[in-house]
């Protein structure tokens, strides 16, 4: 590594040879040991993974999509090899010695987190209102009704209708996440994606995620099927196996309130 | 009812080569992933901030379109009262000049009476 490229921190595993991947920018990923653990890196310019360019970058929508995919493809062809912590984006060291150092300070965290999610998988979990709830036709209005006070009824009515199945949603939503949490180690909440994001046509009401055994998968899956089924009023997504990123932050205790 | 995968698809085993979400990733990957601090510092602040301006640049790329046309068709109150609009506007009107003087009439401190 020379002065001109920095080194960005893929994942931490306790033995891995990443050699074949490729990272962020088409540079060929590696690994550096220290401490018993290996950090999954590659080298970056620092023209463009610098202090003030990164930052810079990061707001580059279009920079920071490859890099975050860049960035989510080697953990996850790590961690079908092998049990690694996923880094957050943008965890970048001046050379590989600061990698070493890194995994020498943090030896014990690393450790814990990586005994936390072996042999376990993450499953997002997204509940959908089951449909779009403006209602179909409105009803022929009776003969002797103002049409004003005949709109302002169907307003009422249809508005009525909207909030009647987003609370049934809701309520769907909440008996099925604790459900699905007695299967798990773990469950976490993320605020629910706006429609753009989800590309779907009805609101997200519920966007979680489960830290789930690997010898449970099969069963956390045919229950997200029969959750599915019981509750008429939403729609489910089931996405995984993600690699935990969301069950390896140091800060939970942030998270224990929301 | 139906266990549906979302669009771009991730249905089910993300490694099938179809690209997953990009919200999905980058929920996870900027909001989560162990934190420590490296060399380069990015504050959480930053980060953050970016999140949100991200949502609203794909809203505004990907969909603004489609919800700018969505909401005015699927609004069944527009689409209907399109088709009898005009034959309704007579009957708006008299309504309308009926409330108007029931509204006077109220401001006027007049005991509330049946107007029909």
């Amino acid at each position: 590594v020379t002065s001109d490229n920095c080194v960005w921190v893929y994942a931490v595993a306790d033995d891995i040879d990443p050699a074949g991947l490729i990272g962020i920018g088409g540079a060929a990923v590696r690994r550096v040991a220290e401490a018993g653990l290996a950090a999954v890196v590659s080298s970056v310019p620092s023209g463009q993974f610098g202090e003030a360019a990164l930052r810079r970058n990061l707001e580059d929508m279009s920079w920071l999509e490859q890099t975050a995919r860049a960035h989510h493809a080697v953990i996850e062809a790590v961690a079908k090899e092998r049990t690694a912590v996923p880094m957050r984006l943008a965890t970048v060291y001046t050379s590989d010695d600061g990698v070493a150092e890194m995994l020498r300070d943090r030896a014990a965290d690393l450790r814990q987190a990586l005994a936390k999610i072996t042999a376990r998988g993450e499953w997002g979990v997204k509940i959908y209102l089951a449909k779009d709830q403006a209602p179909d036709r409105q009803p022929e209005k009776a003969q002797d009704e103002k049409p004003g006070a005949a709109y302002l009824k169907r307003r009422k009515a249809e508005l009525n209708a909207r909030q009647d199945a987003r609370q049934q949603a809701l309520t769907s939503a909440e008996a099925i996440y604790h459900e699905l949490s007695r299967l798990a180690d773990a469950a976490r909440t993320y605020p629910p994606q706006s429609p753009e994001i989800a590309g779907s046509p009805t609101s997200m009401v519920l966007n979680a995620a489960y830290l789930v055994p690997d010898d449970r998968a099969d069963d956390f899956a045919a229950a997200v099927t029969g959750l599915a089924a019981k509750h008429p009023s939403v729609q489910l997504s089931l996405t995984g196996p993600w690699p935990p990123y969301s069950f390896v932050s140091q800060g939970n205790h942030d998270e224990s309130g929301t | 009812m139906t266990v549906v995968g979302s669009s771009p698809g991730t249905e089910r085993g993300l490694g099938g080569g179809q690209p997953a979400n990009l919200g999905d990733i980058l929920e996870r990957v900027l909001d989560k992933g162990l934190v420590i601090a490296g060399d380069i510092r990015v504050n959480l602040l930053d980060i953050e901030l970016l999140t949100i301006k991200l949502r609203l640049v794909i809203a505004s790329l990907e969909t603004a379109k489609q919800v700018g046309i969505d909401w005015w068709e699927s609004d069944p109150w527009l689409n209907a009262q399109a088709a009898d609009r005009a034959s309704d506007r007579k009957e708006l009107e008299e309504e309308n000049r009926q409330l108007r003087s029931r509204i006077e009439a109220l401001e006027a401190g007049e005991p509330e009476g049946d107007q029909r």
